[in-house]
């Protein structure tokens, strides 16, 4: 152990002594240079303008020193540099010395300057070709997913039931609460919406026109879809995003084996056939949500909701919604997945795939609900 | 932290200018440490001490425990029975600033680096310094630059952890893992992932802090070169037996093995293994 020569508690002070008869100037180190305690700056300790032809180091009453004391050094290194000044380090622990060098020595790859600036015109140049190509990857992604459906209607690829089973489960005893949830509020805001409006024109009757054909028809599907698009879209992105970074999906493909037909196929076609489910489940829980509405402000009773119900709707409006059930499934299992696939290398990489899906399930719902509706109106379903 | 005294020194040894306990008591010690996952007992009865500035190396065979140890080690799992002492203060039982006082006397460096991804090299070397001290901004400046130098990544201050090479985002851990000048610094497995020159590299630099600034080093690793490289004293933990086998160094216990699986580890003899 080394001893401390009575400086302990001193503060860090460097001070010069100037050698008389020589151009050379020594700088006195001493007291303890902690980082966390205020040490002297090289520019406040020496004046710039003062002439020498070295710069030496006293540290007999040198105590105790951290990367403070190291910190000073190197300015004062970095000023002899810049003056053309002989840096002494004779005067220094040998340790001193040795972190000086380990500082200075030259780094084994050298940084690569910044990347010029772009100019306006080159970033929506740029920001054109990155939508191409997240386009490109989306068409192709649909391309091998819909190959390995046909290979898997041919008997040319083998299902994995077991993952498939598991989606299956995921979505239907795993997602009734939120489903149920979510479609009874919305029967009942669509009833209370019926109730505040018809009522006005002595019309109260109609409630259960609007009920159904606005569960059955929109509000079923598009629900249904947005949660699922939440729920199941995000953990696909997620469940898979894992995979890509611990390289199992890169293992299937060394493997020769296609991560499409183990991964993705299963998860697809356990959304496809949940979602009609779910969607018809949640059409009976949000019409049942607004006739709880529609008997207790209108006086109505349930056959009376029931009967002017059925006299409205017909089986159409009820597959409209099934319909765009099996589309929303398609969309959600294929963002999903597709972001999962795509997933980066960093640790924030799972995080925004899982957003990116939702984002772009919810979008593509909401676009094909749009334009299922326009053609259901060209169409006269 | 180093003293000025020592340049004539031939032992490294770490002076303490924040009036801990220093002079000869160990910088760690283990007592009759029991350490589970649950119910299942991972190791017992480990009973050793780190000498300050001594390079200790915790060795054995995968899934011996290694890297649980170093968990209890940095406060990351509380031990199931027993005690470490870190500078005579009870870790595992310590109050929060107690605690918070030891955790910033440490550094670790993990298998993977564990470097921020959304931060700079600059930023994920700052960040302890801006939580634990009072430097301004400037002085971080200078000290993260002086640190990420000592590494050998002067001018990639602004780089983020996935624009460089998996040694060199080793390099970067360590760089925040002596941002604060601890008086001990852990190494998980610091060689996993690296190119034998860079393994290399790194095992020079671990030479280089505990002889500049005489730091305690604790490295968990199976990697022989190293450890005949840059320990002063290793532990052997044995899976087969639930508990540390040997305790010397590493060319004593090679001489003299004290067991089988010591003998079998340290000579790479797969002999007598199912």
């Amino acid at each position: 152990m080394a001893e401390s020569h009575g400086t302990e508690s001193t503060p860090a002070e460097a001070r010069v002594v100037h050698s008389a008869g020589q151009s050379a100037i020594v700088l006195a180190l001493a007291g303890e240079w902690q980082l966390e305690t205020a040490a002297p700056r090289f520019a406040d300790v020496l004046d710039p303008s003062v002439k020498a032809d070295a710069i030496g180091f006293d540290t007999d009453n040198l105590g105790a020193w951290d990367s403070s004391l190291l910190i000073f050094l190197l300015q004062a290194r970095d000023h002899c540099d810049t003056a053309g000044i002989t840096f002494d380090t004779s005067g220094l622990p040998d340790r001193l010395t040795r972190l000086l060098e380990l500082a200075r020595a030259v780094p084994d790859r050298v940084a690569e300057p910044d990347a010029p600036q772009l100019s306006r015109v080159e970033r929506i140049g740029t920001a054109g070709l990155v939508a191409w190509d997240a386009a490109m990857e989306s068409v192709a992604f649909t391309g091998a997913v819909t190959d390995s459906v046909i290979r898997l209607l041919l008997r040319r690829t083998r299902m994995r039931w077991r993952e498939f089973w598991v989606v299956v489960q995921s979505n239907s005893s795993g997602a009734l609460g939120i489903v149920t949830l979510i479609a009874l509020l919305v029967g009942v805001i669509i009833a209370f919406l019926g109730v505040v409006v018809l009522k006005r024109f002595g019309a109260g009757y109609y409630v259960s026109y609007l009920v159904g054909y606005g569960m059955l028809r929109e509000m079923g599907a598009l629900m249904t879809g947005i949660i699922m698009a939440g729920r199941t879209g995000a953990a696909f992105a997620a469940e898979l995003g894992s995979m890509k970074i611990t390289e199992e999906i890169d293992a299937y493909t060394t493997l020769g084996v296609s991560p499409i037909d183990h991964l993705v196929l299963p998860r697809m076609l356990g959304l496809f056939v949940m979602m009609p489910l779910l969607v018809i489940y949640a059409d009976f829980v949000g019409m049942a949500g607004g006739m709880m509405v529609a008997v207790t402000l209108l006086d109505l009773t349930p056959t009376q909701f029931i009967s002017g119900l059925l006299s409205a709707v017909t089986l159409s409006d009820a597959l409209l919604g099934v319909y765009k059930g099996v589309i929303f499934g398609v969309i959600i299992g294929l963002s999903g997945c597709m972001k999962g696939m795509q997933t980066g290398t960093d640790a924030g990489a799972v995080g925004r795939s899982a957003t990116n899906a939702v984002v772009m399930g919810i979008t593509l719902i909401i676009l094909a609900n749009a334009i299922i509706d326009w053609l259901a109106a060209l169409l006269q379903i | 932290m180093p003293h000025a005294s020592d340049r004539t020194a031939g032992h490294v040894a770490a002076i303490d200018v924040r009036n801990r306990t220093s002079g000869d008591a160990p910088a760690i010690e283990v007592r009759d440490l029991t350490m589970r996952y649950g119910s299942l007992l991972i190791m017992e009865q480990l009973n050793f001490s780190v000498a300050r500035g001594e390079v200790f190396v915790i060795m054995g065979g995968s899934g011996s425990g290694k890297s649980t140890l170093l968990k209890h080690l940095i406060g990351l799992k509380k031990p199931a029975e027993g005690q470490i002492i870190f500078d005579g203060v009870d870790f595992g039982n310590a109050d929060d600033a107690g605690r918070k006082d030891i955790l910033r006397r440490m550094g670790v460096l993990y298998q993977n680096g564990a470097l921020w991804s959304g931060l700079t090299l600059a930023e994920n070397v700052a960040l302890p310094l801006a939580e634990f001290t009072s430097l301004d901004a400037d002085a971080i400046d200078e000290v993260v630059a002086l640190k990420l130098a000592l590494v050998g990544l002067r001018g990639f201050e602004e780089f983020y952890p996935s624009a460089i090479s998996g040694g060199m985002r080793k390099r970067a851990a360590l760089a925040r893992a002596i941002a604060l000048d601890p008086d001990v610094l852990f190494f998980d497995e610091p060689s996993s992932g690296l190119d034998p020159i860079s393994a290399s590299r790194l095992d020079d630099l671990i030479l280089e802090l505990k002889a500049s600034f005489g730091t305690t080093i604790v490295v968990v690793t199976h990697d022989l070169d190293s450890i005949f490289r840059i320990a002063d004293r290793a532990l052997f933990l044995d899976i087969t037996k639930k508990t540390m086998t040997a305790l010397g160094s590493p060319e004593e216990l090679r001489d003299n093995p004290p067991s089988d699986q010591v003998h079998r580890f340290l000579t790479r003899s797969s002999e007598g293994q199912p």
